[in-house]
């Protein structure tokens, strides 16, 4: 195989449309709100507030969080859409991703893809959805979407992630990636390793920096524009089944060394996914993270779904009088992390960054 | 399958590994590679018309260790070829001690040279793997706490190959892996020579290439990132290529390169020289060093030819020229400890504000 001479990929113009959408989402401690659960999914949260799972009920909720005071824009830089939701409207008939853009917010979707088996592993799976994705690319740019995201999924377990499974998924978002930037969309690329299991954080470290490493050598294979993409990342925690507890600034420290082993200094923000974090201890964890003392070259910021909308749903319970309770327990939730974005975050009851400081050991244990 | 952790390092080998490297590129410091080996110095020694004997290269690296206190503050590291790590000065004082009584890390070059890849366009990989583990136990012993290992690339119409690439990242990997179970820090040197025509953009893209599959072999080979330091070469225009570039055109396109592909968690990255003059070198690491983009790493040198030239030419192997030939290095020493710190105005050019303004913007690169 010879060494091809360099076909660029995308032009000057293309690369600096994607680099400002990028910085955009992520400038001055803004993060993206994932608004993207698929049908099924809301219908499991729905289903913890007693409201049925309909198309209205799943319009008037995204409405309540989309029409909240413009101010959210200091914090919400993007939101993921689910494909529904892109082409749905508020009461006055007015789309939801015009009254995002008019706030300032970049709209995102959730591309279509679904996860396949990988045969002769522990039942390990890889994404698809790369059939006729740029056309379908095409239209969401058309549509008013300016990024993607794309979630693979990998697993500790026994003989978990094996060497396939973090290739062929590595492989596949580094594709989509491709084919995003070809169509003016900022790939957000997610690979995550669920904390299912009762390993400990040290193996999830591990395990995240393989990952990660295979990921960007894949990104950069496929000609894939670093400057013009986002990650979404698992932090680095222990299992959910793991006995051994850790601290906010131990999760921060092991997550950050992760990181600045294998996320390249040009990639512009670094947006956590929360996984089953409650709300507040995705905010702590994120503030930890933003003041932990190694390099940061990017920006951390969050991705965040559950831990942004939890109390807000628990204060809908489908019921159009609790519209400014809802809307206050999200605006709530924004404000927090965009302050754990900065490292600024004060929960009631802590003393703020100068106690969370001095719980850093120092990194050479990592 | 995908193993359990086994950890390669324990928590104190990792402390004294980034100690070390950090030591190496502390603020305003670089390297001086004086690792040539016999046959390198014969062609630098019959430059000056000086005989290649064991005699003159003591001589000569004397010349270079003699230097005063003032290069405390801009040399962190000397590579030494093996001969020179036991070698004494006229008072019988080893090298090895002189330069560590300075606080300067001393290294050792530790490759065997390049052989022939078969199959390929007159590409090479690099030996030295057997037993280098003993040979880094007792470099260790003997004062060493880095060392070199230095792998070619070229660019032309095929090259380089993807095998090219993967071999030379692999041997590379296999050589830190074993450097740091020895307690010494690998400088990892994957050059792209700059002979050819091709032009920037070219280089800018073999380079991403290269160094993309050199970190993927050291994530792959579980090496310790953090103690560890990179040797690459600038991004610049081939040799022969008609178009010129500005040392901010070279800085924006080698940082670019660096920024998306080595992770911060390298400490330094330490340039070679390759064929530039001492001034060129040091106007394009002055460049680098302000460039605008985010840099996450020290940016700082690590100069063979660039440290030596001038220093080399006034000694001439005459021991009367011996003072006059260390003030040349020391000169050279200071002005890229300032290039390191993007604070060398150059030698007599309007300085700083004209050349911010030659940087073009990054998403061009």
């Amino acid at each position: 195989v010879t060494m091809a001479h360099k076909f660029p990929a995308l032009t000057a113009d293309q690369k600096k449309e994607l680099s400002e959408i990028a910085q955009r989402i992520v400038a001055n401690g803004k993060g993206i709100l994932a608004a993207d659960e698929s049908v099924g999914t809301m219908g499991n949260r729905l289903q913890r507030i007693n409201v049925e799972n309909t198309e209205e009920n799943r319009r008037q909720f995204r409405e309540i969080l989309f029409t909240v005071d413009n101010s959210v824009s200091q914090s919400i830089g993007g939101v993921i859409l689910f494909h529904e939701t892109l082409y749905q409207k508020d009461s006055q008939g007015k789309l939801f991703r015009n009254i995002l853009k008019e706030k300032g917010i970049v709209v995102g979707i959730k591309v279509f893809q679904y996860c396949t088996i990988l045969a002769g592993t522990n039942k390990e799976t890889t994404i698809q959805g790369l059939d006729g994705l740029s056309q379908r690319c095409a239209q969401y740019k058309k549509d008013g979407v300016d990024f993607g995201k794309w979630r693979a999924v990998l697993r500790i377990d026994n003989q978990c992630p094996s060497a396939l499974a973090i290739q062929e998924n590595a492989n596949a978002l580094a594709r989509y990636a491709s084919i995003c930037q070809q169509n003016g969309l900022v790939p957000i690329v997610e690979p995550e390793v669920i904390p299912d299991g009762d390993h400990d954080m040290e193996h999830c470290q591990y395990v995240t920096e393989k990952v990660l490493a295979a990921v960007y050598k894949a990104l950069n294979d496929h000609h894939v524009y670093l400057e013009g993409t986002l990650l979404k990342p698992n932090m680095v925690t222990a299992g959910h089944a793991c006995t051994k507890k850790y601290t906010p600034e131990q999760v921060a420290m092991a997550t950050v060394t992760a990181l600045h082993r294998t996320v390249p200094a040009a990639v512009p923000g670094i947006c956590f996914l929360s996984g089953g974090m409650s709300e507040e201890d995705a905010t702590l964890n994120l503030n930890a993270i933003n003041l932990c003392p190694l390099p940061k070259p990017w920006k951390l910021s969050f991705s965040y779904g559950r831990a942004l909308q939890a109390s807000a749903l628990a204060a809908w319970g489908g019921k159009a009088a609790n519209k400014k309770a809802t809307q206050e327990a999200f605006m709530k939730r924004a404000v927090a992390n965009c302050q754990a974005a900065k490292g600024k975050y004060t929960s009631t009851g802590s003393s703020g960054a100068a106690s969370t400081q001095s719980l850093f050991t120092a990194n050479y244990t990592y | 399958t995908m193993p359990h952790s086994n950890p390669a390092l324990s928590a104190e080998q990792k402390k004294e590994l980034s100690d070390i490297a950090l030591r190496i590129v502390a603020p305003g410091k670089g390297i001086l590679a004086a690792d040539e080996s016999v046959g390198s110095m014969a062609k630098r020694l019959s430059q000056i018309g000086v005989e290649n004997t064991e005699e003159n290269r003591r001589l000569y690296r004397q010349v270079l260790f003699s230097a005063d206190d003032r290069v405390k503050k801009c040399i962190g590291g000397v590579i030494f070829f093996h001969e020179t790590l036991y070698q004494k000065d006229d008072n019988g004082v080893p090298f090895v001690r002189t330069i560590q009584d300075k606080g300067i890390v001393v290294g050792i070059k530790v490759d065997k040279g390049v052989v022939p890849l078969a199959g390929t366009d007159g590409e090479t990989t690099t030996q030295g793997l057997d037993g280098l583990s003993e040979r880094c136990a007792q470099y260790k012993k003997d004062g060493a706490d880095f060392a070199k290992w230095r792998c070619v690339l070229k660019i032309s119409e095929r090259t380089p190959s993807a095998l090219a690439i993967l071999e030379n990242a692999n041997v590379l990997a296999r050589y830190a892996s074993i450097c740091q179970q020895n307690g010494i820090v690998p400088i990892v040197e994957p050059e792209i020579l700059p002979d050819g025509d091709h032009d920037l953009k070219r280089c800018q893209y073999v380079t991403e290439k290269v160094l993309a599959a050199v970190y993927k072999a050291l994530s792959d080979h579980h090496v310790y990132l953090e103690g560890t330091l990179l040797k690459p070469n600038m991004v610049t225009p081939g040799h022969a290529c008609p178009i010129k570039y500005s040392p901010e055109e070279v800085a924006m396109a080698t940082v670019t390169a660096l920024r998306r592909t080595v992770p911060p968690a390298v400490p330094g990255v330490t340039f070679l020289s390759g064929g530039q003059s001492e001034e060129e070198a040091s106007l394009n690491l002055n460049a680098i060093n302000r460039c605008p983009l985010p840099r996450p790493w020290a940016l700082t040198f690590s100069y063979g030819r660039a440290l030596q030239a001038s220093a080399l030419n006034a000694w001439r192997g005459q021991r009367d020229n011996a003072g006059a030939a260390t003030e040349e290095f020391i000169k050279r020493a200071e002005v890229n400890g300032l290039a390191a710190q993007g604070k060398y105005e150059g030698s007599g050019d309007d300085g700083g504000a004209a050349a911010q303004s030659l940087y073009i913007a990054n998403h061009a690169y």
